[in-house]
């Protein structure tokens, strides 16, 4: 019986050691084992629970931020403080529309991603990285005004506040459109295989369905009013 | 040839150069092995700290001794030793050109700033890089492998940058002790305004460095714990469920869960402080609408469960020596397990009996005060558990149990002195007293540094292949374990009498010159301890290559990693173990050892019955 188990684990023995394992993100890319089934869908499952541990904690990390924020806000008497700037409501609000649309499409390749053809994979991701770039230059244009106005970090708790957890999550979707981007191009020039083309889509769906979520928080919390 | 053999073969004929197997190396036992002599080395620089404090308070303002200058030169200014001479021609230097030590210690003696400093870096090494490296990263590298029965880590490149990132890290926090204005000297609790403002305490450099330190390490640990949790729940041998786990893995399992979800609010509130030093926000200044309280409620949220990572680990490893050396199943696994998850749990609803004092909402405090008197709960179930362990058993007094015993009984003491903590009237006496002080020694010295003892002597021979010298080790236990008792047991003797902590020079405030001699008999065991402290560094590194040969299960132990070869080879297990029992099954009836190794496959024997 033993025995039997001990064959079948070493054959998971070549891809644990042969050389080095991919850091997370990166899926299983070690040409050593494409070919093993079981070891590959262990590695696939570990980069799975590994992204979701992470998640775990970024969500953490703006609990910190964001418990800060409803300090200030909430113990406030005048939100926005006199004198300070009304945010930018309505094109924040289409803006959120822009990234949910991304949201979409990211989740609906990642639920199809066995049934759709190849091409439309690649379609579907490319209108993802498009749409959250869009995000991020609406973004970057209101801060241009904002600053222009005289709206800046050190203006008080507002500005501090604003400033920090707005650009940190803007810093997030700014990582996640590089890696999106990436991807896209990779599975553009067909250099990942299906597995390895299952394992990072799944990751960046996931991180993408975070900073996508993440943001309606925001929005309702730190601009409506 | 079978496939078996040909990944023996392969892991076997792997070439690894030195900068491979002992610098980048991405085995865990060897990164385990790394962060055992990070936290070794930061041990001793860290009780250095500690023993510059003491002598500051039971000799204020006097000279170190050997290094500090000679009553015969303070009194008339004539050079009588090397060191007179040394102060002299350091002294007569322009400011600019003096040295770092006349500096932080004009002949010999402590300035205050050093001082603050100095308690301050001695809690901050102690518990980021001592405590944690050795119980959460040696520890918990070396054994979750092992002791799942798997090759490795799920991620054995993240486990390598966890490492060399910790290392960055506290390279970061020493670089503090050598920039203009001295090193943070707020308190390892950083709290605001002291902490935002540099006119406060003169520190600038010093406090960013810290921050910027800690945010580092926060990056190391979250590698980490990713790593450790995706490889306890994804790679466990076939049959290690999680029933079957041993103990210390369950530890270390929930203290990755706390530390992958507490550190990023530590980061979080870092930032803030990070910014309202460099960038000019007012998080934590009134000045500009922030508030001070905010920092202290995130630190605090993050400190509680870090609490409990110092200590989890420490249960955990005395979970699984006390069984062995009682020769007894542990009592009460699943309770025990249970009692760590909700420790856990608690962890993170009590953060506010840290803030009784600090004008937060006086009904908030009767809320936390509850919930920390619930933390006796689980405390108590795991203390009266371990003694239900060790009832009735054949009890083997080796070094590793006797360090074991001395975690319980330690943990204890430290235990109850929480509970009149915990209690919002009673802390209003003995808030910020030496009181407080002691609390945390018995906890974190006599809790967590015992455990780390223990689980040092107990799986040295696994490690390195070499038994520890076992009288020596006896020495140190019993000398440490006296020592500590005389360090810190008079502390809460000091705390009652209204001895605050973190102050300069006791001998300024009248009520507190009574306890001149206390101090003084406290800073002498101080000593002692910090001298102890020797002869495991001796042992440990003269047994490395000395010792007397082990085998593969020098204490009949039953967990997987006794098992593999002694010192396990890279890959672990010749072949990837099948589990077929519990961990603790000791002493089981009609077997003819009094162990059972988790791999034993019993076969039901043809008796009487059919």
């Amino acid at each position: 019986m033993s025995d039997v188990f001990t064959e079948e684990r070493a054959n998971t023995l070549v891809q644990d050691y042969g050389g080095t394992p991919p850091p997370i993100g990166a899926g299983p890319s070690d040409p050593g084992n494409g070919g093993r089934q079981d070891s590959s869908g262990k590695s696939h499952a570990n980069a799975i629970l590994a992204m979701a541990l992470f998640l775990g904690a970024d969500v953490m990390f703006f609990a910190g931020l964001i418990g800060a924020f409803v300090v200030f806000r909430f113990g406030a008497l005048h939100w926005p403080p006199p004198g300070q700037p009304l945010l930018p409501l309505g094109i924040t609000g289409i803006n959120t529309g822009i990234l949910l649309i991304s949201g979409a499409f990211m989740v609906k390749t990642w639920q199809n991603i066995d049934r759709w053809p190849h091409k439309k994979i690649t379609k579907a991701l490319t209108l993802t990285t498009l749409l959250g770039m869009t995000f991020l230059l609406v973004q970057g244009y209101e801060w241009f005004r904002l600053v222009a106005f005289g709206f800046k970090l050190t203006s008080g708790t507002f500005g501090g506040t604003f400033y920090t957890l707005i650009g940190c999550h803007a810093l997030h979707v700014m990582g996640a459109v590089l890696w999106l981007a990436t991807v896209t191009v990779r599975l553009a020039r067909n250099r990942l295989d299906q597995q390895q083309r299952n394992t990072s889509i799944a990751l960046i769906g996931m991180y993408w369905t975070l900073v996508v979520a993440l943001w309606p928080i925001l929005y309702g919390l730190v601009y409506w009013n | 040839m079978s496939e078996a053999t040909a990944v023996k073969e392969h892991i076997s004929h792997e070439h690894h150069g030195f900068m491979n197997t002992y610098i980048f190396s991405l085995d865990h036992k060897m990164i385990g092995k790394q962060f055992l002599l990070l936290g070794l080395i930061m041990l001793l620089l860290g009780g250095g700290l500690a023993l510059l404090v003491r002598w500051q308070l039971a000799y204020p303002e006097q000279p170190l001794p050997l290094i500090g200058a000679s009553q015969h030169y303070l009194e008339t200014g004539e050079a009588e030793t090397a060191m007179d001479s040394y102060w002299d021609s350091e002294l007569s230097k322009t400011e600019d050109e003096q040295g770092w030590l006349v500096q932080k210690m004009p002949v010999g003696i402590i300035t205050p700033a050093f001082y603050n400093a100095l308690f301050t870096m001695h809690a901050t090494i102690m518990v980021f890089f001592v405590v944690m490296p050795i119980l959460v990263g040696a520890f918990g590298n070396y054994l979750i492998p092992l002791m799942i029965g798997t090759r490795d880590m799920a991620f054995p490149l993240l486990n390598m940058l966890s490492f060399w990132i910790a290392v960055v890290s506290g390279a970061i926090m020493l670089a503090g002790f050598f920039v203009p204005g001295g090193h943070a000297a707020t308190g390892w609790t950083g709290y605001p305004p002291l902490s935002t403002d540099p006119a406060w305490t003169g520190v600038d450099w010093g406090q960013n460095l810290w921050c910027i330190s800690l945010i580092v390490l926060g990056i190391s640990s979250l590698m980490g714990s990713i790593n450790y949790i995706t490889t306890i729940i994804n790679m466990r041998a076939p049959g290690m469920t999680y029933m079957r786990m041993p103990m210390v893995i369950w530890a270390l399992f929930i203290v990755a869960i706390l530390l992958l979800l507490a550190l990023p609010v530590l980061t979080a509130a870092l930032a803030m402080l990070v910014f309202d030093r460099l960038a000019g926000t007012t998080f934590f200044n009134p000045a500009g609408g922030g508030d001070p309280l905010l920092w202290q409620h995130l630190f605090w949220f993050f400190g509680h469960p870090e609490v409990y990572i110092l200590i989890l680990p420490g249960m955990g490893i005395t979970s699984e020596i006390l069984p062995v050396f009682s020769r007894k199943p542990i009592f009460g696994y699943k309770a025990m397990v249970l009692a760590m998850a909700s420790l856990a749990f608690l962890s993170w609803i009590v953060w506010g009996h840290h803030m009784f004092q600090s004008g937060m909402n006086p009904s908030m405090g009767m809320t936390f005060m509850i919930t920390t008197m619930v933390i006796a709960v689980p405390s108590a179930i795991k203390t009266f558990n371990w003694l239900g362990t060790l009832w009735g058993g054949s009890i083997r007094f080796t070094v590793p149990m006797l360090n074991s015993l001395a975690f319980v009984s330690m943990f204890v003491i430290g235990g109850l002195s929480g509970i009149f903590m915990a209690s919002s009237a009673v802390d209003i006496f003995i808030h910020d007293t030496y009181y407080i002080v002691a609390h945390i020694h018995y906890v974190v010295f006599g809790g967590s540094i015992f455990a780390i003892f223990a689980g040092v002597y107990y799986w040295f021979p696994k490690m390195f292949g070499r038994m520890m010298n076992e009288p020596l080790a006896k020495v140190h236990f019993w000398l440490s374990f006296i020592a500590f008792n005389c360090t810190f047991f008079p502390m809460h003797i000091l705390g009652v009498g209204g001895h605050m902590r973190r102050i300069y020079n006791p001998m300024q405030y009248e009520f507190l010159q009574q306890f001149e001699h206390m101090n003084i008999f406290i800073t002498m065991s101080a000593f002692a301890l910090g001298l102890t402290q020797l002869i495991l560094l001796f042992n440990v590194f003269h047994s490395m290559f000395r010792g007397k040969k082990a085998g593969d299960n020098p204490w009949n132990a039953n967990t997987l990693e006794w098992t593999a070869a002694t010192p396990p080879p890279h890959g672990n297990f010749d072949a990837i173990p099948t589990v077929h029992h519990a961990p603790y099954e000791y002493s089981a009836p009609g077997i003819s050892e009094d162990w059972l190794s988790q791999t034993n496959e019993l076969q039901p024997t043809n008796g009487n019955g059919h």
